[in-house]
């Protein structure tokens, strides 16, 4: 077994192949994982990414899924990884959409350029028929020199065949001048695979071997590009063409007069089901009842009889912000309800091909603020959990985007823990006051965003993205997924989470925390004209979220007060686990400077608003105030920067 | 004439694209240089929307504007 790249490492059986199942995204790869590999499967993280790899048996045979791609090199990391897999393993199960051919079976003849012996599995052909479209099966089959599979995967069409034939996978034809190029150079690397990659320019293959990448990618490539149009004119046949409900619907859910309304439902109903019944009802279950209800007395209880809870150890283990007790409540009983509603969500945008039509909807606004449309993604996962959408900002195209995003997020996206604080104290004040609160927060993102795209150096990615037909999502991919994400999501999390227990526990025993808390009120009192004791709710409000919440919800405030208040703890890092990735993320150096800007902006804007009100006496003042703040923002973001935009890697859709 | 300004229903070639990894990438979705394509209109000031054959895709407008076309209808 050559595994020495794929970055997976998994005993099989001597004499046991590797097959690879590969394709665009949204093709049906995963159905076709599941016939072959049957309840038993493993999913990992590969190494250095957040992506998730599955991987069975059939057989004694190894099966491996691998991220949709439209072409193997070095674009991004989903390609990173098909590439590797896919150069090492034995076998290639290529699944085509039939719907596609033109876009998917570019990537089909790369797999044969690499020698590889494939077989491919045309899929969806029933959709492919409904639109009109004739393909000779086995003329495509001739021209390519593997075997064609027509499959409808849904319906478990075509799979039994496609198992009986994955031995007679075979290497397909390969252009015979790229053909005598490659063998010249396969001579030197011992690898078919890897010298075409070399001949294509990837720089990471090509210094494996030590070797200059080639400079005939464009050459290479169009070539391809040519010889499967030539192939698509001799198989396919173009009856008619009726516009379906799925092409209709898709239209009118990019364009923004229809495709605003239309996200703003989606929004309300996952707001409904996220906010309402999750946030509410079963983290009401999950947080109260079971985890401080049960768990914690538990814990408490089994802790506390050999390590008294009074001492300075008791208190970082068991005590009000303790290790087991706060962070294991918070994690399960809070986080991963709420989490799991976000991917499920996510999981069925991606699916059904909605996602890619929101990041187009988004662009324009997203790339006022130096971002383009795909980041739409992290900003919307930020209002579930902040932590998560900073680890979520790794799939943005540039480093730029991704010190923006996070930026963003931790400055502007009231998570759900803080939202819950937020809707305590929104239902005391009246609707100018929200209105003001609403708008003042989306100036600052705007002219945050607006004023990060001029003065950092370099350029944001630019939008290049395939809009696949809309499927009805399925259910068992939907919950596969969700279910995947949410683990690796508490994998990764619960060490961040745990490390901020153990820094407030340290700040709480030594008595940091208290001093702290007395450092503020100077600036509470007298620059946001909030009563001292709102200082505690600020800091308490970083530990632990229904502190902040029962804290200023018992205070006496009018309602610009509250609003004072509301701004300044939304703008704030939502919390100590949010504080700890932006560090994981960004570096020592630039995660302070962020975490340091941030916070002297929350009290920065507070400050602002509350010097404001008392300047002009009235909200409404305060309200055209932040107005023409954010015209003026946009009238800034409107001035056209001169120099270009640089396309990185921006292609895929998934996450 | 550059594809941001291209107008809904107006069939054009591609001429030139002016950034070479955006040229590779797009290759790959089968709308390089030669190709003939129908712009399906521009997304509130935002991005291009193409259409080839059954498939689309959204180009940001900065790229769109790298893009020379010629007018084919």
């Amino acid at each position: 077994m050559h595994c020495h790249d794929s970055g997976i490492k998994i005993n099989t059986a001597p004499g046991a192949r590797k097959i690879v199942l590969a394709g665009n995204p949204n093709v049906g790869k995963s159905v076709f994982f599941n016939a072959l590999t049957g309840l038993y499967v493993d999913v990992s993280n590969y190494p250095g990414t957040t992506l998730e790899i599955s991987y069975g048996m059939y057989g004694p045979d190894l099966v491996i899924d691998t991220p949709g791609v439209y072409g193997i090199s070095s674009f991004n990391d989903e390609e990173k990884i098909a590439r590797d897999i896919i150069l090492s393993s034995d076998v290639i199960i290529n699944v085509v959409d039939a719907v596609h051919m033109e876009r998917d079976l570019f990537l089909t003849q790369q797999i044969i350029d690499t020698g590889i012996p494939v077989v491919v599995a045309l899929n969806m052909v029933d959709e492919s028929e409904r639109q009109g479209r004739e393909i000779d099966i086995d003329l495509l089959g001739d021209l390519l020199g593997v075997p064609v599979i027509p499959t409808i995967a849904t319906k478990k069409i075509g799979i039994d065949e496609l198992k009986a034939n994955i031995d007679n996978a075979r290497q397909g034809h390969i252009d015979p001048v790229l053909h005598k190029k490659l063998h010249f150079l396969h001579d030197r690397v011992g690898d078919q695979g890897e010298a075409l990659l070399i001949l294509e320019g990837d720089p990471v293959v090509a210094e494996r071997h030590g070797i200059e990448p080639g400079l005939e990618r464009e050459e290479i490539y169009l070539q391809r590009r040519a010889r499967v149009n030539d192939i698509i004119g001799h198989v396919i046949r173009q009856t008619n063409k009726g516009a379906r409900w799925e092409a209709i619907l898709g239209r009118l859910m990019i364009f923004p007069l229809t495709g605003v309304p239309i996200l703003a439902v989606f929004l309300f109903f996952m707001y409904k089901f996220i906010g309402g019944f999750i946030a509410t009802d079963l983290v009401g279950f999950t947080e109260k009842t079971v985890m401080q209800g049960r768990y914690e007395p538990f814990i408490r209880g089994l802790v506390g009889h050999y390590i008294p809870i009074h001492t300075a150890f008791g208190k970082i283990l068991i005590g009000d912000f303790g290790i087991l007790t706060m962070t294991v409540t918070y994690i399960l009983g809070l986080l991963l309800p709420l989490v799991f509603g976000f991917y499920l969500f996510l999981s069925a945008f991606e699916d059904s091909g909605y996602l890619p039509r929101i990041a187009a909807l988004a662009d324009r606004f997203m790339s006022g603020i130096g971002l383009n449309g795909r980041a739409v993604i992290p900003l919307i996962l930020g209002f579930g959990c902040v932590t998560l959408a900073m680890i979520v900002t790794r799939l943005l195209g540039s480093e730029r985007e991704r010190r923006i995003a996070v930026f963003l997020l931790g400055l502007t996206i009231p998570c759900s823990a803080q939202m819950a604080v937020i809707a305590g104290l929104i239902s005391k004040i009246s609707g100018l006051y929200i209105i003001t609160y609403g708008l003042i927060l989306f100036t600052v993102l705007a002219v945050t965003g607006t004023l990060l795209n001029r003065l950092l150096p370099g350029e944001s990615s630019e939008l290049l993205i395939d809009l696949p037909p809309l499927r009805l999502p399925r259910i068992e991919n939907v919950l596969k997924k969700t279910v995947t994400k949410s683990y690796h999501f508490l994998v990764e999390a619960i060490p961040i989470f745990a490390g901020g227990a153990l820094l407030i526990g340290i700040l709480q025993v030594t008595g940091l925390l208290e001093t702290l808390q007395k450092l503020m009120q100077p600036l509470t009192v007298g620059w946001l004209g909030l009563p001292k004791e709102a200082a505690t709710v600020f800091v308490m409000g970083f530990v632990r979220r229904d502190f902040a919440a029962a804290g200023l919800a018992g205070l006496p405030l009018t309602e610009m007060q509250i609003v004072v208040g509301l701004i300044t703890i939304t703008l704030f890092v939502p919390c100590i686990a949010s504080t700890l990735i932006i560090f994981k993320e960004r570096g020592r150096r630039e995660a302070f400077v962020m975490w340091s800007a941030i916070m002297s902006l929350a009290f920065l804007i507070g400050g602002i608003t509350a010097q404001a009100y008392r300047m002009l006496g009235s909200v409404k003042g305060v309200l055209w105030a932040a107005l023409a703040v954010l015209l003026l923002a946009v009238i800034i973001g409107r001035i056209p920067k001169s120099n270009k935009k640089v396309l990185s890697g921006g292609i895929t859709h998934g996450s | 004439m550059y594809l941001n300004k291209c107008k809904r229903g107006q069939t054009v070639r591609i001429a030139f694209i002016g950034n070479s990894d955006m040229r590779v990438q797009a290759i790959r979705l089968g709308i390089s240089e030669g190709e003939v394509i129908r712009c399906e209109g521009i997304l509130s000031a935002g991005p291009v929307l193409v259409s080839k054959n059954n498939q689309e895709i959204a180009i940001g407008r900065g790229l769109a504007g790298q893009i020379r076309v010629e007018l084919v209808s």
